[in-house]
């Protein structure tokens, strides 16, 4: 589900203001006919994007965008997902083309038509998903993609590498295999990677969303670093306080279209609320009440009252895992060791850690999927770890999986029988073996409406519905039919914000109406908004515990980083 | 067993073992690089079978051994071009597509050889060979090893060209990055595309180099399906060697010896049924599947065809 | 078949949500089932037309041969008796590839339950009322297909070893295997080839009356209507396609993944099984050494233009059937080789893909032609200018 599906157009008065903001960013480096004329490159804007459309199938997701990026500022595009930024940065980095519309580059007309020309251009992008090669050392990733002379360089690639370290203030061990290094490290490379071949405008697209709160105060002090060089940074987020951290400028996107663009210097003096208030009506135009509340937009999260779960200590224990251990499973997870804890009733608890300290393995193991090689699970103090997957389903123990499309749902299958994808061959969905496609519809129908899940049809293919929609699928077969203690991984994970509110609103619901959640996710900010209570995993053992309160982002940070290291290596 | 250790036996042995090993040596090392930059070559059957007819009517017209050879590398080359413009280029299925080139390679080169030699079942001469002074002197061994036509010799090199290829050259690093992770590839600023075109046509031309060593120099003739699924055991072959060159070297003489077994055992006139002995090498295969289920390394992105901007 | 592993790539964002029009639906479902089925077919008879040319042949010729083979007089009933352990097989292929499984060891499983009921049989039917020893001899030969699946199976099911690999060595053995049997204990002593003891042509299938056609033709109609049922109306089959469409995803709904892995085999082993009996049993009566008539490397093209429907797969190896039947006539009045037939099946795969592909685009929005072709074709009027 797109924002833009139910929003408008920007006001005439927003657009007009975008436009003359443009043009605004344009005076400083001189000349205001540089649309028609070749601008003195020292003077051009760094990078310049005029009128750049996309269209795929079925959706707009550029609408006529038009941005100048200056020498040595953070620019930062603010927009909440599925509002066009990926597709904005897929055509500066040349993985897309766009339908319509010009790029600049340092003053020059482009035309970027694959990454390769991205980076002769000196446009370096560090894409969300690592593109590192795990099986490949820092030295073989940073050399890949070269294609001049025969023999690998390495000792030439080796000063490189040390050079653009020492520019970003940070030290690579360049001999380690890539996938063994932490993954704020890795990030690191990613940059370095970016800037190898000299690039003046380097492009993060989420960068934060793998990092500690310690990970990103150094990640911070890398972007200082670079604009002292003169680097432009394009800095692609969905969270508001991010972008008010690090940007000189925000630029905001709304459903393909630019509906706003604010220099920070121009904020400083107004309050908070002024300034959340002023850019989410941007974002979200008549929408901003359906998700004023979403930590997302917040401007400070540290300080806000913790959700409180007053009766815990005396509510029942309904899920307690004790000196539960899994084995590792090929390199990307670590497997569980030693893991306890309990889920009182009515308890909303998060795990905080990085991607592939254990967090799999632990739903995985809660769920049924994975066998445990020790310890004990308890639902409702009945011992569990002998069940199937679905024999747990039955009793009330769900997971909704942080991959949904990768193994949440089976794309090719209708919607409704995805619905029951755990409950095959159980009454009075199937008799005898053979299903009763009248049951499977009727229900189906109704789950479709009480998850108010967008279909065109119930027997639609999964496959074709938006990601959004996909995951109130997913939610609509794990929160039916009596759900009582759910694993939730990363469940707001790539949503927009309307149905990330609404995905928090029925977690919380779930643990007001007696049930408990179980919260699995990276998004520090996201637990934090949830839960009381927060374990930290890292790598594959829980380091500690926080009570959700004042300083508590801190505290997980620190708790994660203290073993974080150990983990990924 | 001491007549077991004959002269005639152990030259029969080596010598035939080379010859089915060359061949299996050469494909492997092919599927080697496909596999590497995340092309399954099911077709390498195919490919070999295409190879060795038009190999040999190269040699046998051309009234050369190069000619021949040279005429096997462009027909296997020309047959993987099916699996390059369907499936790298389209994307369609490997699996799909490796089976019938396979199927086409089989069914094509036998219609050819029955209108065209069918009734004349033309044979070639032996190759000239290439003695190794001094080693090729040793007893027993030495002539049967040290004493082989040069495209044993070149192969050999190539197999050390390869290995060093993949480790040292900028193009290794590529063709190896598009079968770990295409994306990261691309990202960087190199065709994943051409990249792995340029594999599969490799591994076209080194199955077809084996098929025609296959008739060229091993039968001195063409019969249809000749290879008796040389092109699947280089598959596993490449599998096992993990990618490895130099471990396919190994690997493929290993199951040229277990190959050339049955011939060896009847000219020390020892009667065993050739059916018998010739399930070996394939039971020797399934004994290592099973003893290395674990270890056998296939490159993270194999089979699965690359679409940009896909996750 | 390829729609299991390349799932649509598009990201969330950028993911259409147009449904299709209903009324346009079944006229184009429609169309869309002759284009992708039987245009590769037609495509590859066209192709195979032109290479007869290429090797001095008259094509219509050739085809008009294939005609008079296949159908014509009482040709059809080889026909129909040559589809039925074709049809077996592609049904036992059905069940596997719809679970993503590539069972390619069918000839192995074929030929080693062929060899073990030419020699059980001729004692069996000696020593037990007829039903009762044909009975147990199509048992014999489903048991002796589903086990020479079983290492594979458990190798994929627990250590995911690629199947192609171990079912095609498996094949290979099974082959060898079976020569050893019908030249050494199997084989007939009053005669100098190697080859089994010959059935006694009463004591083989009966015969539908009015005609040469065997029973194991009905045999096989009733296996792709029991296979058809149980895929598309019980829980097991839909287990198979998530299994086949997303396996990770039929982890994480809780199906019991390597079970079903070995499940799946041993039902396609079973049927090749049967496959063989049904030939040996209705039409052949033993087996020589070294025969092998490698039906499932032809079946293979067919079973995909079915899209893996066991009920669509009859039409396409009837069709199959009769090419073959009266392909045998035509090679042999061509002095061509019978593997012939071989290069027609590999055309029709090939074609077959390259439809697939199309296909595909259209699905997604796209064209039928390629973005090269597309740019080409574009008039300069309608091209956007993107450039200076």
């Amino acid at each position: 589900m797109r924002g833009g599906r139910f929003g408008r157009p920007p006001r005439r008065d927003e657009r007009l203001r975008t436009e003359s903001l443009n043009r605004k960013a344009a005076i400083p480096t001189g000349s205001q006919s540089g649309r028609e004329s070749e601008r003195d490159p020292a003077d051009a804007p760094a990078v310049e994007l005029v009128g750049i459309t996309k269209q795929f199938p079925g959706v707009l997701a550029n609408d006529d965008i038009s941005l100048t990026v200056r020498h040595g500022e953070v620019h930062c595009l603010l927009g909440e997902n599925g509002a066009g930024k990926s597709t904005l940065i897929s055509i500066l980095s040349g993985m897309v083309r766009p339908d319509a519309g010009e790029i600049r580059v340092g003053g020059r007309m482009v035309q970027i038509d694959s990454p390769r020309a991205a980076l002769e251009l000196g446009v370096g992008t560090v894409y969300q998903h690592s593109t590192l090669v795990r099986a490949l050392t820092v030295l073989e990733n940073l050399l890949l993609g070269e294609t001049r002379g025969l023999r690998l360089d390495v000792e030439a690639a080796r000063a490189r590498l040390a050079e653009v370290a020492a520019t970003l203030g940070v030290e690579i061990d360049a001999d380690a295999p890539a996938g063994e290094l932490a993954l704020g490290r890795q990030q690191q490379v990613e940059i370095v990677k970016a800037l190898w071949r000299g690039s003046r405008v380097l492009i993060l697209d989420e960068p934060t969303s793998m990092l500690t709160p310690q990970g990103v105060a150094e990640l911070q002090k890398v972007l200082r670093r670079l604009k002292e060089t003169g680097i432009s940074v394009i800095f692609i987020t969905h969270k508001l306080h991010e972008a008010l951290a690090v940007a000189d400028r925000i630029t905001i996107l709304r459903a393909g279209r630019v509906v706003g663009a604010i220099e920070t210097a121009e904020l400083e003096g107004s309050s908070a609320e002024e300034v959340q208030g002023r850019i989410v009506r941007l974002m979200f135009g008549e929408d901003a009440r359906a998700v004023a509340d979403v930590a997302e937009l917040r401007t400070d999260l540290e300080g806000e009252q913790a959700p409180l779960d007053e009766q815990r200590s005396e509510a029942a224990t309904l899920l307690a895992l004790s000196r539960v251990s899994a084995r590792p499973v090929g390199g990307f997870d670590p497997g569980l060791e030693e893991v306890s804890l309990e889920l009182a009733e009515g308890e909303i608890l998060g795990i905080a850690g990085m991607d592939g300290n254990g967090q799999r393995s632990l739903a995985e193991v809660i769920a049924g999927e994975r066998a445990l090689s020790a310890g004990e699970i308890r639902l409702y103090g009945v011992p569990v770890e002998r069940l199937d997957v679905s024999a747990r389903q039955k009793l009330g123990l769900r997971y909704v999986t942080d991959d949904r499309l990768g193994e949440g749902i089976v794309s090719s299958l209708p919607v409704s029988l995805n619905l029951f994808l755990k409950r095959i061959g159980q009454r009075p969905f199937w008799r005898h073996g053979r299903i009763e496609h009248r049951s499977v519809e009727r229900e189906a129908q109704s789950l479709v409406k009480a998850f108010d899940v967008r279909t065109p049809s119930i027997s639609t293919r999964a496959g074709a519905l938006s990601g959004g929609n996909v995951q109130k699928v997913v939610l609509a077969r794990e929160l039916s039919f009596e759900p009582k203690v759910v694993v939730f991984n990363k469940p707001t994970y790539g949503l927009d914000l309307r149905t990330t509110s609404t995905v928090r609103d029925m977690i919380r619901g779930l643990a007001r109406g007696g049930g408990a959640a179980l919260v699995i996710s990276t998004d520090l900010d996201e637990l934090l908004d949830l839960c009381g209570r927060i374990l930290v995993l890292s790598g594959g053992r829980l380091v500690g515990e926080v009570e959700n309160g004042p300083n508590a982002g801190e505290r997980v940070g620190e708790l994660m980083v203290g073993a974080g290291d150990v983990a990924a290596a | 067993m001491s007549e077991l250790l004959t002269r005639t036996f152990l030259t029969a042995l080596i010598s035939g073992g080379l010859i089915a090993g060359v061949s299996l040596m050469f494909t492997a090392l092919g599927e080697t690089i496909s596999e590497r930059a995340g092309v399954l070559n099911i077709g390498l059957e195919g490919m070999m079978l295409v190879g060795a007819y038009i190999g040999f009517v190269g040699a046998y017209y051309g009234h050369s051994f190069w000619v021949g050879f040279a005429a096997g590398i462009a027909g296997g080359a020309f047959a993987s071009l099916f699996m390059v413009v369907l499936c790298v280029r389209l994307g369609l299925d490997q699996i799909v597509v490796g089976i019938a080139i396979t199927l086409a390679g089989e069914g094509i080169t036998s219609v050819l050889q029955d209108t065209q030699f069918g009734s004349t079942y033309p044979r070639l001469g032996a190759p000239p060979t290439v003695a190794i002074p001094v080693l090729s002197d040793i007893p027993v061994v030495g002539k049967s090893v040290f004493d082989q036509p040069l495209i044993v010799y070149l192969g050999l090199v190539a197999v050390g060209a390869v290995s060093w290829i993949f480790r040292r050259t900028n193009a290794g690093l590529n063709l190896r990055a598009a079968g770990e992770k295409p994306e990261a590839l691309d990202a960087a600023g190199v065709s994943v595309v051409a990249t792995r075109s340029y594999a599969a046509l490799c591994t076209g031309a080194f199955a077809g180099l084996g098929g025609a060593y296959l008739s060229i120099v091993g039968a001195g003739t063409f019969t249809p399906f000749m290879t008796q699924g040389q092109g699947f055991m280089a598959i596993v072959i490449a599998m096992l060697a993990r990618g490895k060159p130099l471990w396919v070297v190994l690997g493929s003489f290993l199951f040229g010896i277990s190959l050339s077994v049955a011939t060896a055992l009847q000219l020390a006139g020892i009667n065993i049924s050739t059916d018998v002995v010739n399930l070996l090498p394939f039971i020797a295969i399934m004994v290592a599947l099973v003893a290395f289920a674990r270890r056998s390394y296939l490159p993270p992105a194999l089979a699965l065809p690359y679409v940009r901007g896909a996750r | 078949m390829t729609g299991a592993t390349t799932d649509t790539a598009l990201s969330p964002e950028t993911r259409p949500l147009e449904p299709i029009a209903p009324s346009h639906r079944f006229v184009s479902d429609a169309l869309d089932v002759v284009v992708r089925s039987i245009v590769p077919v037609l495509l590859a008879l066209g192709a195979g037309a032109i290479l007869l040319l290429a090797l001095g042949r008259d094509p219509i010729t050739f085809y008009s041969n294939v005609w008079k083979g296949g159908i014509q007089l009482t040709a059809w009933q080889d026909s129909a008796i040559r589809a039925a352990p074709l049809l077996l097989i592609a049904v036992g292929l059905v069940v596997v590839f719809r679970a993503n499984i590539w069972n390619l060891g069918y000839n192995g499983q074929f030929l080693l339950g062929a060899a073990l009921i030419s020699g059980l049989g001729p004692h069996l039917v000696a020593s037990e009322p007829r039903w009762l020893a044909l009975l147990l001899l199509f048992l014999v030969a489903g048991g002796a297909g589903a086990a020479w699946t079983l290492v594979p199976a458990l190798l994929k099911a627990r250590y995911e070893t690629n199947e192609i690999i171990t079912t095609l060595m498996m094949s290979f053995i099974g082959v060898g295997v079976a020569n050893i049997l019908i030249k050494g204990p199997f084989q007939d002593p009053s005669v100098n080839i190697p080859q089994t003891r010959v059935l006694p042509l009463n004591k083989m299938l009966p015969s539908i009356p009015g005609t040469r056609i065997h029973i194991g033709v009905l045999v096989a109609l009733a296996a792709a209507l029991l296979v058809h049922f149980v895929l598309t109306r019980t829980s097991f089959g839909l287990r198979l396609q998530i299994l086949g469409a997303n396996p990770r995803a039929a982890r994480h709904v809780g199906v019991k993944v390597p079970r079903l892995i070995v499940m799946s085999f041993l039902v396609s082993g079973l049927l090749v099984g049967l496959a063989a009996a049904a030939d040996i049993l209705g039409t052949w009566g033993y087996v020589r050494a070294n025969w092998n008539p490698a039906y499932g490397d032809t079946v293979i093209p067919f079973v995909f233009l079915a899209r893996l429907n066991a009920l669509a797969v009859i039409p396409f190896v009837v069709f199959y059937a009769v090419l073959s039947t009266g392909g045998d006539l035509a090679t042999q009045q061509a002095s061509l080789s019978t593997d012939f037939l071989l290069v027609l099946v590999a055309l029709i795969l090939l074609f077959m893909t390259v439809i697939e592909y199309l296909g595909r685009r259209r699905a997604l929005g796209a064209s039928y032609l390629t973005p090269g072709l597309q740019q080409a074709l574009r008039s300069p009027r309608l091209r956007r200018r993107t450039s200076a």
